[in-house]
């Protein structure tokens, strides 16, 4: 997909400005945050469960060849194949021969956000292959022809009537006269219009929540059903996951789905967990002829062993998204390319450049909450803390923010001298302020007078009256 | 720095919003650490505990700020800090700031090991309850992001405030969200930065309290100064100004108006 | 150099070493082989009628419904039953197995029962669980020339058959029952189920039946224990 992470501040700027947006961010805010604790509660061993989850994934990333490589042959005992791709474009050109293979005019596919990384869909209709999304929130958007603005809710800044007015646009064609308001008759629209798809389409494209070694089976985890018919009924099912899925053991599987669904949707358990393990078998009556692992790297490796490698333990539930206060006022698009909230923030700068994505990684507060309700523990703060630091040191952003930092520097390292200029800056602002106690506005302090006025110094400060305190005696 | 007889010794860490905005935070702390049965010393090298520069991203000032803190700081028994914000940065980062140096280390470990937030000191460390404070007002009590997260602050300080007589404590809705200043983050991203501190205002006025407090000087100035922006009337003070029985003092960004 | 040893080559020398060969590889080939469990929740571990108990309330908070019977022979009655309180279509899709063929069917003589794969038509499909999972309310499916999978999706009713006594506590349990009934290979698909399906895609409104069923229906046959 394009990039525009570098708008982020005028894309914000617009989002704010979208009354229906900050509605839809409204219902995330209370929706995702209440359900994911109550979850939590219902569940003694919620918090050890996230630290074991942490250590699985810490214990893969360590030996993450070997079970790459164990989890390839498993795939091929059972009758699939694995397609390893080190770039976006091969995996691109991976799928794309798969399906000439099969001679697949139509595609239905499941969630799946290594899809969006590599933006598929584009791909494959200039291929002159028919993609069609059947989560229905990624339904909806690619009839909107935009980008998901949430990993596990992809529509979730769209409304109602947008979503009446995509379907009464597309499904005219399907026989749907009518201007339909009703969600659940929405739903039923989409379900009538998808089905036919399903049982047509040549090949079924999922993702995969988690990746098995044991038994070289990839796992879908839905609500709604749509990835177990777009991987039963075609005669191809071609899988499309990074690397970093994998998890040793169907136990180590279990663990993680113990915290996944708790804390994307405050469910215990999605409704539909699928293990998909190679193609049907010999006397089975249904089920894909063709199973394909198409396994992505896509920059990930280069992560291991560094100071980003815990952003691979992530298993994409939204957490960190549902809970950010920066998500809540800018919307998923804002962050400008594939993944949105705090693990965006974290992981883009990786994956377009930091020069690109500057702005993700500053624009948070550091309140923590992400960390705080991350499954598997990621240290979301102190990644943002890394790309600032490469920010800096890369001269990347403006100059006079840099220099006001290293000029404020100075002072703070001189305590002397420092105490000379809090005293004046403390008397000069109090004059400013006059008897009103604060000033509205700041010529050298536009980012914070722009939308507060700043609390005017008592006029001198602590440490000149303490020191004249203590002089006068106690 | 020779003890007095019985006295805990405890160094108080200003902070710089508190040393050039409200210094009576500074003396409130002091009383109320007097009171508790301390002995307060200011050293005098301090300036601030280099959160400026580590969230802009400079590691190299922030670590020689860090530095000279953990100089100026050395001997004392107990380091307190009317922040939850500026003591979360020395017990929490001041050690990841020199993992790559053993006797840094070591001494940054030290340190942390000695610093808390001034409230949770007073309730965990030294078993305080204010005494004869009385304010006749219906207070919310606001959750710093620090506080809450890196210095697990929570009920000490409702429960002091409980201990004041006449006051009614309020709890506001999502009280575990942001107010949105996040330091320099407010000031480079000031829209979104607004958002956050709106729809924090709105839950606090929905308690119809007519004070609200918190133990971070940098969340109050933001609330304060965009409550006044806004013309709300919501009194804000720091809540060791009301536990130190100065409830009725100035407000934050208040005037004669 | 494939993408397959540059990824390999990648992930070494990021981790500053070789292959891992020798006792490191037989200590993950152990790990794997060991199955060892993580924490498993205490609320799995219940005596079997405590299962059945907290499997029943799990899946009825999903928004399935339950009901149990004493024999399988009971099952075609209970259907009939069912599908005129539901006021559902009396075509039935049901799975190939003989566990479901098997039962009396023609004492329900205005049920018309077909056997196959589930297909775009079916209304009502009734297929056979391998497992039920206390801890969450979840239905373990099999697939495989009896059970075809199409069976638990197609149709907009899904009927589940779960004897008792196949009823665990925890996933692990329901990874070893598998594992000891089909060796350490899995079948094609394994499904869990836990519950109707649903989406709230549109303004986080709780809408049933997506793309699976609509409606799911747990008949759980006490046989004999």
């Amino acid at each position: 997909m394009q990039v525009t992470s570098r708008k982020f501040k005028e894309s914000a700027h617009e989002a704010m400005a979208d009354e229906d947006l900050r509605a839809a961010m409204n219902r995330i805010r209370t929706a995702f945050t209440t359900a994911r604790a109550d979850a939590a509660a219902e569940l003694p061993e919620f918090e050890s469960l996230r630290d074991q989850a942490a250590e699985i994934k810490d214990h893969v990333l360590d030996n993450l060849d070997y079970y790459l490589e164990y989890f390839e042959q498993k795939v091929v005992a059972e009758g699939g194949h694995v397609h390893w791709c080190s770039t976006a474009e091969e995996a691109r050109q991976a799928v794309l021969k798969i399906c000439r293979d099969a001679n697949a005019r139509t595609v239905t596919k499941g969630k799946s956000m290594i899809t969006e990384e590599i933006a598929l869909n584009k791909f494959l209709a200039s291929e002159g292959i028919e993609p069609i999304e059947t989560d229905l929130g990624e339904y909806i958007i690619q009839l909107a022809d935009e980008p998901p603005s949430h990993i596990i809710g992809p529509a979730v800044h769209k409304t109602r009537e947008q979503v009446t007015d995509l379907f009464h646009e597309h499904h005219q064609q399907y026989g749907y006269q009518d201007r339909e308001e009703d969600p659940e008759k929405l739903v039923g629209e989409a379900r009538t219009v998808l089905r036919h798809k399903y049982v047509t389409a040549d090949v079924g494209i999922t993702g995969a929540n988690f990746l098995i070694a044991e038994t070289g089976s990839t796992v879908i985890v839905t609500n709604e059903g749509n990835g177990d018919l777009t991987q039963s009924l075609p005669k191809t099912h071609i899988v499309v996951a990074s690397l970093e899925k994998i998890v040793p053991t169907l136990e180590d599987a279990s663990t993680l789905m113990r915290v996944l669904a708790r804390s994307a949707t405050g469910q215990e358990m999605s409704v539909y967990t699928t293990f998909s393990t190679g193609p049907k078998r010999k006397d089975d009556i249904d089920g894909p002829e063709n199973f394909h692992v198409v396994l992505l790297d896509g920059g990930r490796t280069e992560m291991l062993g560094t100071e980003l490698q815990e952003l691979l333990r992530c298993i994409r539930c939204g957490a960190c998204m549902n809970h950010c206060p920066v998500y809540h006022a800018v919307g998923g698009h804002s962050y400008g390319w594939v993944y949105p909230g705090p693990i965006g923030a974290a992981l883009n700068p990786q994956m377009v450049g930091i020069e690109e994505a500057r702005h993700l990684p500053n624009a948070s507060s550091f309140c923590g909450r992400c960390e705080e309700v991350c499954p598997v523990r990621i240290p979301l703060p102190k990644i943002l803390r890394y790309w600032r630091e490469k920010t800096f040191e890369q001269q990347i952003g403006p100059q006079p923010d840099r220099w006001a930092i290293e000029w404020w520097g100075f002072f703070a390292k001189r305590p002397w001298l420092y105490r000379q200029t809090t005293r004046l800056a403390a008397r000069v602002l109090s004059m400013i302020a006059g008897d009103k106690g604060r000033i509205r506005s700041l010529p050298f302090a536009k980012g914070w007078t722009s939308v507060r006025d700043l609390p005017a110094p008592e006029g001198k400060t602590f440490m000149e009256q303490w020191k004249k305190h203590n002089r006068e005696g106690r | 720095m020779s003890p007095m007889s019985g006295k805990i010794e405890v160094a108080l860490f200003v902070t710089c919003l508190v040393d050039l905005n409200r210094p009576s935070v500074g003396f409130a702390a002091v009383k109320l650490l007097e009171q508790a049965g301390c002995r307060v010393s200011v050293p005098d090298a301090q300036t601030c505990c280099g959160q400026p520069a580590y969230n802009s991203g400079d590691r190299k000032t922030t670590r020689d700020i860090a530095a000279a803190v953990i100089e100026a700081f050395r001997g004392y028994r107990y380091v307190v800090a009317p922040s939850g914000s500026c003591a979360g940065m020395i017990k929490k980062h001041y050690p990841a700031l020199f993992k790559d140096d053993p006797d840094m280390l070591l001494a940054a470990e030290d340190l942390a090991a000695r610093t808390h937030e001034l409230v949770s000191f007073l309730a965990d460390v030294m078993d305080f309850e204010p005494d004869d404070v009385k304010l006749d007002r219906k207070v919310t009590y606001h959750d710093s992001c620090s506080s809450l997260r890196e210095m697990k602050v929570v009920n000490q300080p409702r429960k002091l405030l409980d201990e004041v007589d006449d006051l009614e404590l309020v709890e506001a809705e999502d009280r575990e969200a942001c107010c949105g200043f996040g330091g320099t983050f407010c000031i480079k991203y000031p829209e979104i930065s607004e958002e956050m501190v709106d729809r924090k205002i709105d839950n606090l006025l929905a308690t119809k309290a007519d004070m609200v407090t918190a133990g971070d000087l940098g969340c109050l100035m933001n609330i304060a100064g965009r409550l006044h922006r806004r013309g709300e009337k919501m009194k804000v003070l720091h809540v060791t100004e009301i536990l130190a029985g100065m409830g009725k003092e100035r407000g934050i960004g208040e005037g004669d108006d | 150099m494939t993408a397959r040893e540059k990824i390999l080559g990648r992930i070494r020398a990021q981790k500053k070493r070789g292959p891992l060969a020798g006792a490191d590889a037989d200590l993950l080939k152990q790990r794997i082989a060991d199955h060892a469990r993580n924490i498993v929740p205490e609320r799995s571990r219940l005596p079997k009628a405590g299962q059945v108990d907290l499997f029943q309330t799990k899946m009825e908070g999903l928004g399935a419904t339950t009901e149990r019977v004493a024999s399988a022979a009971d099952i075609p009655a209970r259907i009939r039953d069912y599908l005129s309180q539901k006021n559902l279509p009396t075509r039935i899709k049901v799975s190939p197995s003989e566990i479901l063929t098997g039962l009396g069917w023609d004492t329900v003589p205005m049920i018309e029962v077909v056997v196959g794969a589930g297909t775009e038509e079916d209304m009502v499909g009734l297929s056979p669980a391998f497992a039920g999972i206390a801890e969450t309310g979840t239905l373990m499916m099999l697939s495989g020339p009896e059970t075809p999978s199409t069976v638990n999706f197609l149709p907009e009713n899904h009927i589940a058959v779960l004897k008792v006594s196949d009823m665990v506590g925890a996933f692990e349990e329901a990874w070893d029952a598998l594992r000891a009934a089909h060796g350490e290979a899995l079948p094609r698909t394994v499904n869990l189920i836990s519950g109707p399906s649903r989406t709230a895609d549109i303004e986080q409104t709780l809408i049933m039946g997506a793309h699976g069923p609509k409606t799911l229906h747990v008949i759980l046959v006490e046989d004999g224990t």
